[in-house]
């Protein structure tokens, strides 16, 4: 006996007890509608914080002058000053795996255009800032090593700050006003967003480190509380992290068994962290999903089992006219992984809408991807076998003499 | 108890004599040997065939006589091979079939026999088509020669317009006849038929036995019948009676009736809307 034939006596069998069918497929619809739509709420999350994470470069470290703790006091990093520029030079001469290094000078202004005025970050920083983060440049240029050397009054804008300063003009070129003196606008950035924290990145102006040093804070030699550098590749950073700690520990002259005089921050294990968060999320979301899939797995054997029974006279006439009991096994099997095959289908879709309903309506991003599509289409059909294996055994073993005597 | 068993099979060998049907003969299509059949459920033990010997020829038309619980239907499951013996050789065609596997049971069913049973024969909510294509199904025809052979096997029992007919759209009499189409589809070499009129008005009972008769006549198909009632019985040409597991009596029917003739007889009008409202 083919396949097709098999099919053939499944579909027919199927469909001659329609209502039965529906409400056997129903809970397989539902857990897989269900799997469907958890795993693309938790999969949407993970994707928008490996978007920001991505954003953000897993390849940048950040070097805090000051420990977290000093002396038993717990001290803020950052808070004294124990970073120089020579360190942040020797930094980038002697680890293998930094690519380049950018001293962090905070302050904060009022910008001010004609009558325009904005209140924003300001960051302190060199010329390999850009290339550190990964971020283009928009408009204009970004400032020179000569800039730096020579502290000179240029800005670089983010893009939240130019377009509030400069309303419909182009700032390239412009002159506004910090703290009553004038700079000239060189370059603009491109759009990098939010941050994973929710902050907008683009409210921010860049100056050479030596000018926030002199000019905006007005206090020249200021040592460096923060630097951030960029490794070749992501897995480097852990090697980074080792380097720095080395080179910094030799040049502070700390002796061992003492604690550190600085602070290494890795984003990868930020990004790590939160990437973990959300795959437990995701995983969490769809075992609870999974469980309603198994109970409907419950529900196909607990209606095929019904169903043998009722069908007993039947199983009997086809034995008596020659089926074999292996084909009545294969007929069995087959009508309820077709049920749980054309449920899984049907929960696909409803699942994949929900979805859609849900990042239209809820705003919250969800991903139905190839993968859990396929996953809990087979998580189905798996499900159809198993539980319709022992209807299907019982109805195999029936005595055909006993199966006809039925009433 | 070995006596008492020589005894019985002296017994079965004088029927077999009497009927001039030599025992050990390869002609034979069916032919018991002190087959025994005991149902165990539990503690209880009910003895349903008590060694009974029994030879069919090619062509015979062998009617089953016997009071309720004699043991008829246990015979007859045993004959169609959807049983087999727990003492005893079974020897279908020369096969030994008491020594079939489950699978190798099934073969024969469906190639060498054809089922006919008292009521329910048919799949409900499947048409006349497929319940009578299913034999080929199992056989393994293309669906092609599954239509083919399924209309001619209607055709034959008079049922070409009721195709698409489910079985609660037909009448009883109409219902043992697609079974007869779906027994015969697969050409087999036995027809079994346990009390196939036992729910019929005696019209439709006497058009089943108007086919049962042409096929034994045109297609020399051999043909065991079970029946309560000595007039169905007489359109046998053999009656072979059973009680308490037993064959007590099996005798040649002198001038087998034709049902035919009954039917050429009654009157024709009427008796199709009395069919039709049963
Ligand atoms: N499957 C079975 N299990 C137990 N007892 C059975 C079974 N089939 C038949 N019997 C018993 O065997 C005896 C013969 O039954 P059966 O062959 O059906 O007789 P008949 O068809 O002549 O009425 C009866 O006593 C019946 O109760
Ligand atoms: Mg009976």
């Amino acid at each position: 006996m083919k396949l097709w034939a098999i099919l053939k006596v499944a579909l027919r069998a199927l469909s001659r007890n329609k209502m039965r069918s529906l409400l056997t497929m129903l809970g397989i619809v539902i857990g897989v509608g269900a799997v469907i739509t958890m795993v693309s709420i938790g999969q949407g999350a993970q994707n928008l914080v490996e978007e920001q994470i991505q954003s953000m470069g897993t390849n940048i470290l950040q070097v805090w002058a000051g420990s977290r703790r000093f002396g038993g006091i717990q001290m803020g990093a950052g808070t004294s000053g124990t970073l120089t520029e020579e360190d942040i030079l020797a930094i980038e001469r002697e680890s293998s795996v930094v690519q380049a290094v950018t001293p962090i000078i905070r302050s904060q202004g009022q910008m001010v255009f004609g009558n325009q005025n904005w209140f924003t970050q300001i960051q302190g920083v060199n010329d390999k800032y850009l290339k550190i983060r990964a971020w283009p440049i928009q408009d204009g240029e970004f400032f020179t090593e000569g800039d730096i050397q020579a502290a000179a009054r240029v800005v670089v804008l983010g893009k939240t700050v130019a377009d509030n300063l400069f309303p419909g003009i182009d700032p390239v070129g412009q002159i506004l006003r910090v703290r009553d003196l004038p700079f000239r606008v060189v370059g603009v950035l491109s759009s990098k967003g939010q941050s994973m924290m929710g902050q907008d990145q683009d409210d921010i102006t860049l100056m050479p480190y030596t000018t926030v040093q002199k000019k905006v804070r007005g206090r020249a030699n200021l040592s460096i509380e923060n630097a951030m550098l960029s490794t070749v590749s992501p897995a480097a950073s852990y090697v980074a992290e080792k380097q720095i700690s080395e080179i910094l520990r030799q040049r502070h002259r700390i002796r061992q068994g003492e604690p550190d005089d600085f602070t290494v921050r890795n984003l990868s294990d930020i990004a790590e962290t939160a990437q973990q968060t959300t795959t437990i999320m995701t995983l969490l979301l769809g075992s609870i999903a999974a469980i309603s899939l198994l109970v409907g797995g419950i529900g196909i054997m607990n209606i095929m089992l019904v169903s043998v029974t009722e069908r007993t006279r039947e199983i009997g006439i086809r034995m008596a006219v020659g089926a074999r009991s292996g084909q009545i096994r294969l007929q069995f099997l087959t009508e309820s992984l077709v049920l749980s095959l054309i449920g899984g289908l049907i929960g696909v879709l409803l699942g994949a809408g929900l979805a859609i309903v849900i990042s239209r309506f809820f705003s919250w991003p969800t991903l139905v991807s190839s993968l859990s599509v396929l996953v809990s289409f087979a998580f189905a059909a798996a499900v159809g076998i198993f539980f319709g294996y022992y209807p299907a055994h019982k109805a195999a073993s029936l005595d055909p003499i006993e199966a006809l005597r039925y009433e | 108890m070995a006596e008492a068993t020589q005894q019985e099979r002296r017994r079965t060998e004088q029927h077999d004599s009497g009927l001039g049907l030599v025992s050990p003969d390869q002609s034979d299509v069916i032919r018991l040997e002190q087959v025994h059949r005991i149902y165990r459920s539990g503690d209880v033990e009910v003895h349903a065939l008590r060694g009974v010997s029994l030879a069919i020829g090619r062509g015979e038309f062998v009617a089953i006589m016997g009071p309720s619980g004699s043991g008829k239907t246990t015979l007859m499951n045993m004959i169609g091979c959807l049983d087999r013996p727990t003492r005893g050789h079974y020897f279908l065609e020369g096969m030994d079939v008491s020594q079939f596997s489950g699978n190798e049971l099934a073969d024969v069913r469906n190639r060498k026999i054809g089922f006919v049973f008292q009521a329910m024969n048919l799949l409900p909510r499947t048409s006349s088509l497929e319940n009578v294509e299913l034999p080929l199904l199992y056989a393994g025809a293309s669906p092609r020669e599954q239509l083919r052979r399924a209309r001619e096997a209607l055709a034959s029992v008079g049922l070409s317009d009721k195709e698409r007919s489910v079985p609660s759209q037909l009448s009883g009499g109409q219902q043992q006849r697609v079974a007869i189409a779906r027994a015969l589809v697969n050409r087999p070499s036995i027809f079994i038929a346990d009390e196939p009129t036992g729910n019929l008005d005696s019209r439709s009972s006497l058009e089943v036995m108007e086919i049962f008769q042409r096929l034994n006549r045109e297609q020399k198909l051999t043909l065991v019948l079970v029946t309560h009632e000595a007039d169905i019985a007489s359109h046998a040409t053999r009656i072979v009676t059973v009680r308490d597991g037993r064959i007590r009596q099996d005798a040649p029917v002198a001038s087998p009736r034709s049902a035919r003739e009954t039917l050429d007889q009654m009157p024709p009008a009427s008796d199709e809307a009395a069919e039709e409202a049963l």
